[in-house]
């Protein structure tokens, strides 16, 4: 498959189930909203190290949240539902609890209820009070910018994690200015989120390592320095390549965010050096959910 | 379907517990059924059809008319459906409501909504004392639901509230939200004296400064954002209150005779 002189490999990426949540952060203004938010989804690209892997999904008017102030929406990921409570709760704690006029209220009507600020209600001392309404509580803790109000619970589903693919190009400008167009049409897309810095990932990894002590290592097929001393899968133009990894709340979600992702990729085109899009895989051995690059490029998401 | 009407024939002469009609209780009843059901009143059973011209045979929407302080207990226990009443009536309205709607076109006496642990009693017109509070010997008053009074609610209002709203779109009597427990209560009128006394947790919502006693204590302006949430919980309901669009306040905590975690806010 090629589009716009971009070939598209015949292959899938392989992706896991996790459990997803997702939490609206409110404040004075946006700017604030912000900082919380950015705060609580910083250090969480890859659940390898962070525990979690989160992002912003996208902003919210003052009419879309529920204290009517200006938002952004925040999905937050793990592997297990016990290590996503913990990393909910102590993000919470740190980020949004200490941010000043930041409000946090849950994103998910559906799922397991798990705590969002059912335990940080103990910060007040006895100070604490909540109110119920609309069948939802809330709890209002005393802190010295006013009050911290945050809903006692959020939602939590099973969701996927580690949709991906890989954007091959001449140079590393040109591979980095795919990447940026891609991340801009994905962030359109509602229920994902692209977890690393600024979307994409540059390091790439294999599973295992010839240390020990590491279960991952550099994807050395993929790195266009080691291309004349190891098994390689990149052809002598390619000098740089960079990966898009996407989290969903379901697998429909992450089918359109590749689908918009690839096509912005490849909007830019052969003429502006992306030669080649691919995606990681393990074999088709691991992970249940496998998206398959033509598919997603040739079926209904066109 | 046309509502199940119940048109009072004559004023009773002794007070009649009318417990047994509501839509939950009525469900399935032939009229016939309907009409032997033996209300106690006193000494005495009498039947529904002896008190009652009865028409209609929806029961999930039932409609008493020409009401008087006589009947007591209208909606006791009710799960579902709705009830309207015209005319006034007597105690424990609402009592231990738990869902569907009461709606009252009339006053209603003492203890309306005591014990209602869920729905919505829109009362247009006023209420007695004891407002969902809790009878005597119970701990506990209301427990849950929402009630609307567009006229003025006697003394103790909210006695011992334990949770759920309360909005009285008039004026309320001494004691009001005497040892309340939680909740929230709203007047828009005025408030009599000892407002709160005895309070433990909960928020009372003021439009007009109240009269504190020595045991409230002044916790100063401010701009409270779970106002707005709980003022946009309020837009759906049919009252004055649906219309507030202002969180900044004067903050009152009480009763620090008894906890001190209840909250008076006077609208600034």
């Amino acid at each position: 498959m090629i589009i716009n002189g971009v070939s598209i490999d015949d292959t899938f990426a392989e992706a896991f189930g996790m459990r997803g949540t997702r939490v609206i952060i409110t404040a004075q203004n946006l700017r604030w909203a912000y900082n919380a938010a950015q705060a609580m989804t910083g250090f969480a690209t890859s659940v390898i190290a962070c525990g979690v892997e989160a992002g912003i999904e996208r902003e919210l008017t003052p009419e879309e949240t529920p204290d009517g102030r200006p938002g952004v929406s925040i999905l937050m990921f793990a592997m297990g539902s016990a290590v996503l409570m913990k990393q909910l709760e102590t993000r919470m704690g740190q980020c949004v609890l200490t941010c000043p006029t930041a409000a946090a209220f849950s994103g998910l009507e559906g799922g397991d209820r798990i705590n969002l600020g059912k335990n940080l209600r103990f910060f007040g001392d006895g100070f604490q009070t909540s109110k119920v309404f609309g069948g939802k509580r809330y709890w209002r803790v005393p802190v010295m910018d006013g009050e911290f109000m945050t809903e006692e619970t959020t939602g939590m589903v099973r969701a996927v994690g580690g949709g991906n693919f890989l954007i091959l190009a001449e140079s590393q400008p040109q591979a980095l200015a795919a990447c940026e167009a891609a991340i801009d049409a994905m962030k359109k897309v509602p229920n994902v989120i692209m977890p690393f810095p600024g979307g994409v990932v540059r390091s790439g990894s294999k599973v295992g390592s010839k240390y020990k002590s590491l279960i991952a290592s550099t994807n050395d097929a993929f790195c266009p320095t080691l291309k004349g001393i190891t098994k390689t899968e990149l052809s002598p133009e390619i000098e740089s390549v960079m990966e898009i990894v996407i989290d969903g709340l379901t697998a429909e979600d992450i089918n359109k965010a590749m689908h918009v992702g690839i096509a912005a990729a490849c909007e830019l085109g052969a003429a502006n050096g992306i030669k080649r899009i691919s995606a990681g895989n393990y074999g088709g051995k691991l992970g249940p959910f496998l998206f398959k690059l033509h598919e997603i490029m040739s079926g209904d998401y066109a | 379907m046309s509502a199940l009407t119940f048109t009072l024939k004559t004023a009773p002469q002794q007070r009649v517990d009318v417990s047994g009609l509501t839509p939950d209780a009525l469900a399935g009843k032939s009229l016939a059924e309907i009409a032997a059901i033996e209300l106690p009143s006193g000494h005495d059973k009498p039947r529904v059809d002896a008190l009652f011209d009865i028409s209609g045979d929806d029961a999930a929407d039932i409609v008493i008319k020409n009401a008087t302080e006589r009947l007591d207990y209208i909606g006791h226990g009710m799960r579902s459906g709705r009830i309207t009443v015209h005319g006034n009536v007597g105690s424990y309205l609402a009592f231990k409501l738990r869902k569907g709607e009461i709606v009252l076109h009339g006053n209603t006496g003492d203890f309306a909504a005591s014990g209602m642990a869920g729905g919505l009693l829109h009362v247009h017109g006023n209420v007695g004392d004891f407002l969902a509070s809790a009878i005597i010997g119970e701990r506990r008053g209301m427990k849950g639901g929402t009630v609307i009074i567009t006229g003025n609610a006697g003394e103790r209002a909210g006695d011992q509230m334990r949770r759920g709203l309360v909005l009285i779109e008039g004026n309320a009597g001494s004691y009001c939200a005497s040892r309340m427990i939680a909740g929230t209560i709203g007047v828009m009128g005025t408030t009599g004296e000892y407002l709160a006394y005895g309070m433990r947790r909960g928020t009372v919502l003021l439009n007009n400064a109240p009269q504190l006693h020595a045991t409230i204590q002044d916790c100063g302006s401010h701009t409270l954002p779970f106002l707005s949430l709980m003022f946009k919980s309020f837009r759906d309901l049919p009252t004055k209150f649906a219309a507030i669009n202002r969180n900044r306040v004067q903050r009152y905590a009480g009763d620090i005779a008894n906890d001190g975690k209840g909250e008076i806010l006077v609208f600034k």
